[in-house]
């Protein structure tokens, strides 16, 4: 088979300086939103994303503003790489008026349509038949966009997946389905809980095309969504990408982050592999950082995360009216509509 | 006006609004090829093609989220379910994900969809295949829940359900597909939320909705020979409930019978009731009255089964009760 021309996404200064600064606000984005869950200033489920930035951080970076993006309940990373302001998302986990989702969804449920960010969802597996709908809707109108469904490795055990790549695979759906495997359902690891341990290896039951990729590497991310988006835009095909990664904090903040499940010690051999330590040594050795650059780039970016904080804090609680809005709407037009 | 069957007056409703619109599409099992489970669907594949007709693998989970994401996007799907009672495979996509988007995306990404199927039970297929399902889907904000009696309704509230831009849930009635009714030639719609009163009377309501619509009518031609009249107040839309349509009726018959096909403990009788006690307590003569399926799963055996579905005379002996009339 004649090699393929793949489209040009190596390196170069100034793309890793924005992947960089990406990686970097979430990262410090979420180490505030520690602050303020302690300070009970966030409430409910939260859970961060810290240690897997490069996966949301590479597949954003590839994708173009009128493909889609669907998630699970750890999105705040996911959301800032799509473009969302550190200040939406902190106003929403806030519970405020001015939040992403008016306060009505939180942590786990962020959603920016003007985006096409289809929302976190709650329910482990339940939003991968979402992805295969938009994939769906996208070849029903001949269009040339693609979704991304990111799931956690747990899922995949899930009857939702299952029965999703089945349809992918059937109907030749322009879905990119993105399993970020952290190793843990919760607590539990993923050799107790999946009989295959190479899970990407389930895109060859439904006739997918499956490739595992290194998550703490910006670059493999981005250049196995490459390949990916050319499956999707030029053939209506679906791929599986089992992305493999770690989370460096609990399941959520209210979850221990070593114990019973995994030691303290493997966690620290796998912090060493930390995606943005990585992508600074490879800009050191190009040349492309110094101190310099990396103190005013964190300087800034610390501005960023305290404005953020500022506004959310600032912001109105939802107006008591508010409860009962939005649990349907008014059916405005019945005129004819034609695709 | 025409005589048409309740399977064709469905069908008629969705070839006139996949006409009106490109993105509303209909996908099923056996929806397609085959022409439907029930035929709902016939002659829709020829005419509008594989990628509007859709058949599904047996996966309800799968496609009804299919649904959900595709409307999530601007299309205006019709999930059509064999049966209500597979639809439980796919409750997740429509309680936590069609029902909740709207409200959780802070007012950001609406539900134009309709879930749709039989529902209720048919002739001796036993527990698994003979359920109602109104009570369930009724409890849930975020969701319309629709249930026509009549080929007229069924049409109208269908047309209504697939222009809607929230999530609805229209349950056809398994055993009214063969029925007959009169259906306008010209352009119309029955509006979401209104009932019907059916019949007039003024001895007292029988309150009901879908299937059960067919027996409260052949009680009450019963009844009237016997002398007594009654209103039958046809719901046709469970949620929103169409509440001042029974309180009117109660507060002139002073007694009230509530029919449903499903099971009594926190059914659709219990709301119904519930509404009646705070609007119209100080008009009721006696105690209401329900009319239900027999608390147990359904049984296969003839016999078994007949006693434990409502019918016609379980209808007239409630009436009767309401009224002091020794049967």
């Amino acid at each position: 088979m004649a090699a393929k021309k793949k489209p040009d996404v190596k390196s170069n200064a100034a793309l890793n300086t924005e992947l960089l600064h990406a990686m970097l606000l979430q990262r410090r984005f979420e180490e505030k939103v520690a602050e303020a869950y302690a300070l009970g200033k966030i409430g409910g489920f939260c859970h961060l994303y810290i240690g897997q930035e490069a996966v949301g951080t590479g597949v954003m970076s590839m994708l173009r503003p009128d493909d889609y993006v669907v998630t699970t309940y750890r999105d705040h990373g996911q959301a800032l790489a799509r473009g969302m302001t550190p200040r939406s998302v902190m106003a929403e986990l806030f519970g405020r008026a001015d939040g992403c989702s008016g306060g009505k969804g939180g942590s786990m449920h962020l959603f920016d349509r003007n985006l096409n960010f289809l929302g976190g969802h709650g329910i482990v597996g339940g939003h991968v038949p979402l992805a295969t709908g938009v994939g769906f809707a996208i070849k029903y109108r001949g269009g040339d966009q693609c979704i991304v469904c990111f799931m956690g490795e747990a899922a995949v055990n899930n009857g939702a997946f299952h029965e999703s790549l089945n349809m992918a695979g059937l109907w030749k759906l322009p879905v990119i389905y993105v399993i970020e495997n952290n190793k843990y359902g919760m607590g539990t690891a993923e050799s107790r809980a999946s009989s295959i341990q190479h899970m990407y290896k389930r895109g060859d039951t439904y006739s997918i095309a499956n490739a595992e990729v290194d998550g703490q590497d910006v670059f493999a991310v981005r250049d196995a969504l490459a390949d990916a988006i050319e499956r999707a835009r030029t053939n209506y095909e679906s791929t599986l990408l089992e992305i493999r990664t770690y989370r460096f904090m609990g399941h959520s903040m209210s979850d221990a982050v070593s114990g019973t499940y995994r030691t303290k010690a493997e966690l620290e051999e796998y912090m060493k592999r930390d995606p943005i330590t990585l992508l600074k040594n490879k800009m050191n050795a190009a040349g492309e950082l110094n101190d310099a650059r990396l103190a005013d780039m964190e300087k800034e970016i610390a501005a960023v995360v305290q404005d953020a904080w500022d506004f959310a804090d600032a912001s109105p609680e939802p107006p008591p009216g508010a409860l009962y809005e939005d649990v349907l709407v008014e059916t405005t037009s019945d005129s004819p509509v034609r695709v | 006006m025409a005589i048409v069957t309740y399977r064709d007056a469905l069908n008629q409703a969705l070839r006139e609004e996949m006409h009106k619109d490109d993105r509303v599409f209909l996908m099923g099992e056996e929806v397609a090829v085959y022409n439907g489970a029930y035929k709902v669907s016939k002659g829709l594949l020829e005419e509008f093609g594989e990628m509007r007709v859709v058949d599904t693998p047996i996966t309800e989970l799968g496609f009804a989220g299919v649904g959900v994401g595709a409307a999530m996007v601007g299309l205006r799907p019709i999930i059509e379910f064999m049966t209500w009672n597979f639809a439980l495979l796919a409750i997740d996509q429509i309680v936590n994900a069609a029902a909740k988007m709207l409200y959780m995306s802070g007012g950001q990404y609406n539900m134009p969809i309709v879930f749709r199927g039989p529902n209720g039970a048919a002739l001796q297929l036993s527990a698994q295949h003979s359920q109602a399902w109104e009570s369930w889907f009724a409890h849930i904000p975020g969701l319309k829940v629709v249930a026509p009696g009549t080929p007229y309704d069924a049409k109208g509230l269908l047309k209504s359900a697939i222009r809607d831009d929230n999530p609805v849930i229209f349950l056809e009635g398994e055993m009214l597909y063969n029925t007959k009714g009169e259906v306008p030639e010209e352009e119309y719609v029955v509006p979401i939320g209104k009932a019907d009163l059916k019949r007039e009377g003024g001895h007292c309501s029988i309150i009901t909705s879908g299937k059960m619509v067919l027996t409260a009518m052949q009680a009450a031609d019963l009844l009237a020979k016997e002398g007594i009249k009654v209103d039958v107040v046809d719901l046709r839309t469970i949620r929103p409930m169409d509440v001042e349509a029974i309180t009117t009726s109660v507060k002139k018959t002073n007694r009230a019978v509530v029919l449903e096909e499903g099971w009594e403990i926190c059914g659709i009788g219990a709301q119904v009731v519930d509404y009646i006690q705070r609007d119209c307590f100080d008009y009721l003569d006696a105690p209401v009255i329900r009319v239900h399926q027999a608390d147990v799963p359904m049984p296969y055996a003839k016999a078994l089964e007949k006693a434990a579905k409502p019918d016609v005379p379980k209808t007239i002996a409630a009436v009767k009760k309401v009224m002091y009339i020794e049967a």
